[in-house]
């Protein structure tokens, strides 16, 4: 690919220097953002309305990324309000060999495994918030015999949150292809290269495998943070029974 | 295509859906409007009516211009792009604002135990629908067309079954949650609300407030990069600022390259093109007879690991941590990190070791 030199004026990266320079220094990020799309556009020659009308037909078209969590939230809320995340929670903490970090790692490999055939069960409004970050915080309260610090917490939600993003990402379509193996099938086809699907999926195999190795030493990593907070030997010490 | 639009010639339309989260934001809005113990009632019930707004802007059935310099402009995306700036500035000036803690608090949460006992598994088998509805919506969808027309167009598929399933799955929830008798009153300890989905759904919109237009801002950021060829000028500074003349090193500044684009942009998908484009097909491909297929795949998996630690896939990594209620904006960022350094090492020395093997 060779772009008309015309077209490479360095000062269309304006945009991309003030989301970089506002999100370092920590400016209100709505502001940051539509501030750098309308600087780019007024960079690019267009005039104030019309750079108005990209901004409201390019917002219009973005609508897919709002919606769902509009549509989920009153679902989740009614559920919430009728006792789902302690119902979540209690449904766990019976169980005497979880930990938190084995809930996270369990939830990350049934979520790489159904993306593998391009099944996308999951996500952060749905699975994350009312389920499995109510199950890992009640089994790691349940196996604590002080109460946990906030931070701990904080950092056992985050870790939550990461669980959902590690499956999401790292198994996407191996078996099934469908969304990214295409996106790349697609570039390549473009490009004039015949690259089959079933070859970029098989590829994304071995990295998929060491996501969930990974997965298990964060969520371990997570695991001994909480036992030792919590006053009680690390998981990992436990004598083989 | 721009403004107002000819629905697709399709059986259900993305824009029912829009009308449908419309609705519901509206509602939000009238609630904050009606709540006197609103700390920010008149910027919060503004910004939530003037998104809702925007859901129904395709479905405006009229078409008028505005002359803007030598050519007209469309008279509802600009509407939409000052309704943009109001919405963004209202935020900025701390004008929208969740409400308070509720002043029964207490009765709520001994209600919340109460129900959890008297449901039980009962409350998980509206999110099996949902994940049921959506994966299968996701695949079946598309397939299906009768009396000519296609039930949903293939671009809007993932859409329309993900807010299919909300819906169904809410109707559903409604059901399993319903009170069967006085007993069931009696133990829910406080009174039934009416819109109890919509307020409670409501409160949770609201403590995300402006984040939740974050993903979408950003979407519109990669839009405006994108037609105004801002990619094309990174791609160009990265391919010739790059070493990349020999075969190794043009595996790690194409392996380097990725994730740092898309810490940028805040999307794998916008970087792959790009920089598989500028650097990998030139010179991983042709120059040293590289395996594009192998090139691809640990390429994007390395654009994956620069999504996992960038604050501009708000959707991934900001949104969530609102939602769990964490206080560090940057605390799953920070949770990932390790993981994805960890993940992009072993993705370029795979490459590295397999991209040239014959």
């Amino acid at each position: 690919m060779t772009p008309d030199p015309a077209a490479i004026d360095s000062w269309k990266l304006i945009g991309v220097v003030i989301v970089a320079l506002g999100f370092a220094l920590r400016l209100p990020p709505l502001l940051v953002v539509l501030v750098a799309a309308g600087a780019t556009g007024l960079v690019a020659g267009l005039d104030p309305l019309a750079v108005l009308e990209q901004l409201g037909t390019l917002f219009l078209d973005s609508r897919f990324t709002t919606l769902p969590i509009v549509l989920l939230m009153p679902l989740i809320g009614l559920l919430e309000r009728h006792g789902l995340q302690e119902r979540a929670a209690a449904l766990i903490s019976g169980a005497a060999r979880a930990t938190a970090g084995r809930v996270l790692l369990a939830y990350q490999a049934m979520r790489a495994l159904t993306s593998m055939f391009g099944l996308a069960i999951g996500g952060h409004a749905q699975m994350i918030r009312p389920l499995v970050a109510p199950m890992a915080e009640g089994v790691a309260q349940a196996r604590a015999k002080a109460p946990l610090p906030d931070a701990l917490l904080d950092r056992l939600r985050a870790h939550a949150a990461a669980a959902e993003n590690f499956g999401n990402f790292f198994a996407d379509d191996v078996v099934v292809a469908v969304g990214p193996v295409l996106i790349m099938k697609g570039v390549f086809e473009r490009a004039g290269v015949d690259v089959a699907t079933h070859a970029i999926g098989a590829w994304g195999l071995p990295t998929a495998l060491f996501a969930l190795l990974l997965g298990a030493w964060r969520f371990r990593r997570l695991d001994q943070a909480l036992a030792v907070a919590g006053g009680m030997a690390s998981p990992a010490a436990e004598p083989p029974r | 295509m721009i403004g107002t639009r000819v629905l697709a010639a399709v059986w259900i339309d993305a824009e029912w859906l829009h009308a449908v989260a419309g609705l519901v934001l509206l509602v939000v809005a009238a609630q904050i409007a009606c709540d006197r113990r609103h700390p920010r009632r008149a910027g919060s019930a503004t910004f939530w009516g003037v998104l809702g707004a925007t859901f129904f802007a395709r479905l405006v059935p009229v078409e008028w211009t505005l002359a803007s310099g030598s050519r007209a402009v469309h008279g509802v995306p600009v509407a939409v792009g000052i309704a943009m700036v109001g919405m963004v500035l209202l935020v900025a000036a701390k004008q929208v604002r969740a409400p308070g803690a509720r002043a029964d608090e207490a009765a709520a949460r001994t209600s919340r135990q109460a129900e959890a006992r008297r449901l039980g598994n009962r409350l998980i088998g509206p999110l099996v629908v949902l994940a049921l509805v959506a994966a299968g919506g996701v695949l079946l969808l598309p397939k299906i067309a009768f009396g000519g027309r296609a039930l949903v167009a293939a671009n809007q598929a993932n859409t329309i079954a993900v807010g299919m399933a909300a819906v169904i799955a809410l109707l559903f929830a409604q059901f399993v949650t319903r009170r069967r008798d006085a007993r069931d009153v009696q133990a829910a300890a406080i009174a039934p609300e009416r819109f109890v989905a919509v307020r409670e759904g409501g409160v949770l919109l609201q403590h995300l407030g402006g984040a939740l237009i974050l993903p979408q801002l950003l979407a519109t950021l990669g839009g405006v990069f994108d037609q105004n060829g801002v990619g094309d000028v990174i791609a160009h500074h990265v391919a010739h600022g790059l070493p990349v003349a020999q075969p190794l090193l043009a595996v790690v500044a194409y392996c380097v390259a990725m994730p740092l684009f898309t810490i940028l942009m805040g999307n794998a998908f916008a970087a792959f093109p790009l920089i598989t484009l500028g650097i990998g097909l030139p010179f991983i491909v042709r120059q040293h007879g590289g395996d594009p297929a192998i090139m691809g795949a640990f390429g994007m998996l390395c654009g994956y690991c620069g999504t996992l630690v960038t604050p501009m896939a708000a959707n991934f990594n900001v949104v969530p941590g609102i939602l769990l209620g964490i206080r560090d904006r940057h605390a799953v960022i920070k949770a990932q990190a390790p993981f994805a350094l960890a993940c992009w090492l072993f993705n370029v020395a795979a490459m590295a070791a397999l991209v040239y093997r014959k």
